[in-house]
């Protein structure tokens, strides 16, 4: 089996680190072997958070730059700063909505133009999936669902062993029971994207 | 029940190289668990915090490592299993006590865990603390995925008990925060009740008894080096002319790497995990039919120079590399396709490495570091802070959330070294200057360490302000609990010390308890230490909001918005104050109102009285 290699970024806050383990979860029910880095810390204080994935016989559980096939974009603008994690034949699934860093509001940086970065990005990778996960999360009844869109996203679009059912089997095992319907409407909407 | 502790033999479950620690010492009967937390060791500390609530398990957060070391250490001269949990730089803090404890041994295993941090994704200095083997004598263990670490430290502990001295335990960021599929093991008996038996001759380290101590230690020392040239975490995967040494997550991406570049069937690799005593016998045997060797290793060239004297002491002349400009770096950790690179590079194989994408065109990305929370108490305590003391005043800080004062436009740290180092460098910085000078400690760090130099302050009469942030948490590490702690609130039974009670007690006569979202009052009170000369404390009380909302403390019920008819843009908001629910809508100051919390110090901020209250769900 060849070696899936999966980078996740976004903000802290947004439950990367809790969609990562649940990509990891699914992929031991799926009977893969799987290996994950996470960043714990001072970045979780609003910084950017990047985690990882690697499923298939490898023992690394990060990944260089130009080596991800899979980049998992919690956040446009972050997508874009982890694109050299991509090569020529990376798929990246981004959540469309924006969260601008501070920075940009105390007039340190500016906030770039996704739409038009996004479709430079997909021109030079495999395939660019876009979708406003913040709006589905909405639809699913909170915002705190977002995560579960873009692992709904993931299933669907990702070239993985790992079926709908392992996903939703490794969400039902790690959801309050006050936020199953939500998270599981939530990765259904992702999924249909 | 925790499932670290339920869960049967036999069962896998991915877990986080910290958890698969935790296990491990459950699996090898740990009795008695003491740390000071800090990133990235503190998920060890945590669960044993939890499963001391369901287990016969003795587990505290001790005031600071060295107090964690000693409590330790008195326990495991009992007899009892225990562990001690720090993180590299904490080893400095202990490493009074545990240089000793080499001389006077253990009674029950013990093992030091030193979380090193290579990368410095949340430190202040990447030492590599592998050089403590050598300082102490005390052999080291290095695991390589979250899987060893769970078989390996359990190993430790029997390793400690043979030799009767403390194994340090030492992991890197990469093994205590990555995930890996561990299969659980049996649980060994737990013994909890022990014995102190009396040797003072052994064990009281006058001079004359630390005399045969170390004799003793050099013993033991020897018999740890037999055992690390046979350990089986030293083993050798493949055979060849061509040789890599490596340890640690290095020999992932070194294996990873030699499938990558189909180079398994010609270079050997020895694998050190029992890294200390350097197991030079079994370096020899394998260096001596290389014709070329590799050191693959983070930081310090540790290994390398081991092994270079082991070559030399053996007659070998082969090439060995390691640290080069050309090789491998001292600064940071390595990544897959780097090391990849670099083997490729060193045997002479053709590679091509995979090209990213090219970024050029794709717009530049503002920067997005850490920052304080929104309404974060610090944030008012800092701006009040800096309106009354001025930008002249030279702000020592120290370890915590508030370290993040550094951020624009706060900018509210001016230098620090370690835990404890703002009240004693604000010493030295005030007599230095003939200024008074203000030092910021939070609550947490004021117990580990802050309070020598408070006694320093006030005993050697300096000039000084220390504000104490007591944000009522260990906020940074995952807010832990701490002496200054009321455990009542999370249904904990610890005595709870206030700092001020210390404080006066200390002697400190010019002593202010404020709250720091009253603005005026917390303005009032730093104008009033600044004209004092003398030593000043004021403590800033205000609980940490994210953790507040986490014990029911607190829920939000109001937020602010800006009322764009009375606002004149003048943006005193964002410039001075900046918390992170600000952003601007084209030219207009918004309150994302996701991210308010209600702490209304933004309204006092605003010279046009434009940001008011409303009721949640109720904002326009
Ligand atoms: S965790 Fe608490 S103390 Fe730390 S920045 Fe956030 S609000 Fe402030
Ligand atoms: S009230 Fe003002 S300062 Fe406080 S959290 Fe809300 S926006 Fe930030």
């Amino acid at each position: 089996m060849k070696v899936t290699r999966i980078h996740i970024t976004g903000v802290g806050g947004q439950g990367t680190l809790l969609a990562t383990s649940l990509i990891g979860e699914a992929a031991m029910l799926a009977g893969l072997n799987v290996n994950i880095s996470e960043v714990h810390g001072m970045a979780q204080r609003g910084g950017v958070v990047e985690s990882a994935v690697i499923i298939g016989p490898a023992l690394s559980t990060i990944i260089s730059d130009g080596e991800a096939d899979i980049l998992l974009g919690f956040e446009p603008s972050e997508s874009l700063r982890a694109a050299n994690k991509c090569g020529s034949n990376t798929l990246v699934i981004t959540n469309s909505h924006p969260f601008p860093p501070f920075t940009s509001a105390i007039g340190q940086g500016e906030y770039p133009d996704i739409e038009k970065a996004l479709a430079q990005l997909e021109k030079r990778v495999k395939k660019l999936v876009a979708l406003d996960a913040d709006a589905y999360a909405h639809q699913a009844g909170s915002i705190l669902s977002m995560n579960m869109v873009m692992l709904g996203a993931l299933a669907r679009h990702a070239d993985l062993p790992i079926k709908a059912d392992h996903a939703k089997k490794a969400i039902k095992k790690n959801t309050k029971k006050a936020f199953l319907k939500k998270n599981l409407k939530a990765f259904d909407l992702g999924y249909k994207h | 029940m925790n499932p670290l502790l339920k869960t049967k033999s036999g069962q896998k479950r991915l877990l986080l190289g910290n958890q698969a620690i935790v296990r491990g010492a459950l699996e090898a009967g740990v009795a008695f668990v003491t740390c000071y937390p800090g990133t990235p060791s503190s998920e060890i500390s945590d669960s044993f915090f939890e499963l001391s609530n369901e287990s016969n398990i003795y587990f505290e957060y001790s005031t600071n490592e060295k107090v964690a070391l000693e409590v330790g250490a008195g326990a495991a001269g009992s007899g009892l299993r225990t562990l001690i949990v720090m993180k590299h730089v904490g080893v400095n803090v202990a490493a009074d006590p545990l240089m000793t404890l080499a001389y006077v041994g253990v009674e029950g295993g013990t093992v030091v865990i030193s979380a090193d941090d290579p990368s410095l994704f949340s430190s202040q200095n990447e030492q590599d603390n592998r050089y403590y083997g050598k300082l102490s004598s005390l052999p080291i263990l290095e695991p390589s995925s979250p899987e060893e670490a769970k078989d390996m430290i359990k190993d430790a502990f029997d390793i400690s008990e043979v030799l009767k001295v403390p194994v340090i335990f030492r992991t890197t960021t990469r093994i205590n925060h990555s995930r890996g599929v561990v299969t659980f093991g049996r649980m060994k008996k737990r013994v909890i009740q022990g014995k102190f038996v009396k040797n003072p001759g052994l064990k009281v380290t006058l001079p004359g008894v630390s005399r045969t101590l170390h004799k003793i230690l050099v013993d033991k020392y020897a018999r740890a080096f037999q055992m690390a040239n046979g350990s089986p975490y030293n083993f050798i995967k493949g055979r060849g002319k061509l040789g890599i040494i490596t340890n640690g997550i290095s020999y992932a991406y070194v294996m990873d790497a030699l499938s990558d570049l189909k180079l398994k069937n010609n270079v050997a690799v020895l694998r050190l995990g029992y890294t200390h005593p350097f197991p030079k016998k079994l370096v020899q045997r394998f260096l001596r039919n290389k014709e070329k060797v590799l050191v693959v290793e983070e930081l310090e060239p540790y290994m390398e120079e081991e092994a270079k004297t082991a070559a030399q002491e053996a007659g070998l002349t082969i090439p060995i590399a390691g640290k080069s400009d050309k090789l491998f770096s001292r600064l940071f950790e390595f990544d897959p396709g780097m090391v990849r690179a670099k083997i490729a590079k060193y045997f002479s194989v053709k590679y091509k490495a995979p090209k990213p994408v090219k970024t050029s065109g794709l717009p530049e990305i503002p920067n997005r570091p850490p920052n304080l929370c929104p309404g974060c108490p610090h944030r008012s305590t800092f701006y009040s802070v800096k309106k009354i003391a001025g930008l002249d005043t030279v702000y020592p800080t120290d370890i915590g959330c508030y370290t993040l004062g550094f951020m624009p436009p706060l900018r509210m740290a001016d230098f620090l070294l370690c835990m404890g180092s703002s009240i004693s460098t604000a010493c030295g910085i005030s007599k230095a200057t003939g200024r008074k000078t203000v030092g910021f400690i939070g609550d947490s760090t004021f117990f580990h360490s802050g309070m020598t130099g408070l006694v320093d302050a006030v005993h050697n009469k300096h000039n000084v302000l220390l504000i104490i942030l007591d944000n009522g948490t260990t906020a940074m590490t995952g807010h832990q609990i701490h002496p200054g702690v009321d455990t009542s609130l999370i249904g904990r039974d610890k005595q709870q010390i206030k700092p001020e009670s210390v404080v006066r007690g200390i002697g400190v006569k010019d002593v202010y308890a404020v709250k720091p979202r009253n603005l005026k009052k917390m303005q009032e009170a730093v104008k009033s230490a600044m004209a004092y000369e003398g030593v000043s404390v004021i403590i800033s009380e205000e609980v940490c909001p994210l953790y507040a909302q986490r014990t029911g403390e607190f829920s939000k019920k109001m937020i602010f918005e800006v009322d764009q008819k009375k606002c004149k843009n003048k943006r005193d908001c964002l410039n001075l104050l900046a918390c992170p629910a600000f952003y601007l809508e084209g030219d207009k100051v918004m309150i994302n109102p996701d991210l308010c919390i209600g702490c209304a110090v933004c309204s006092q901020v605003c010279p046009e009285h434009a940001i008011r209250p409303v009721k949640l769900g109720e904002q326009s």
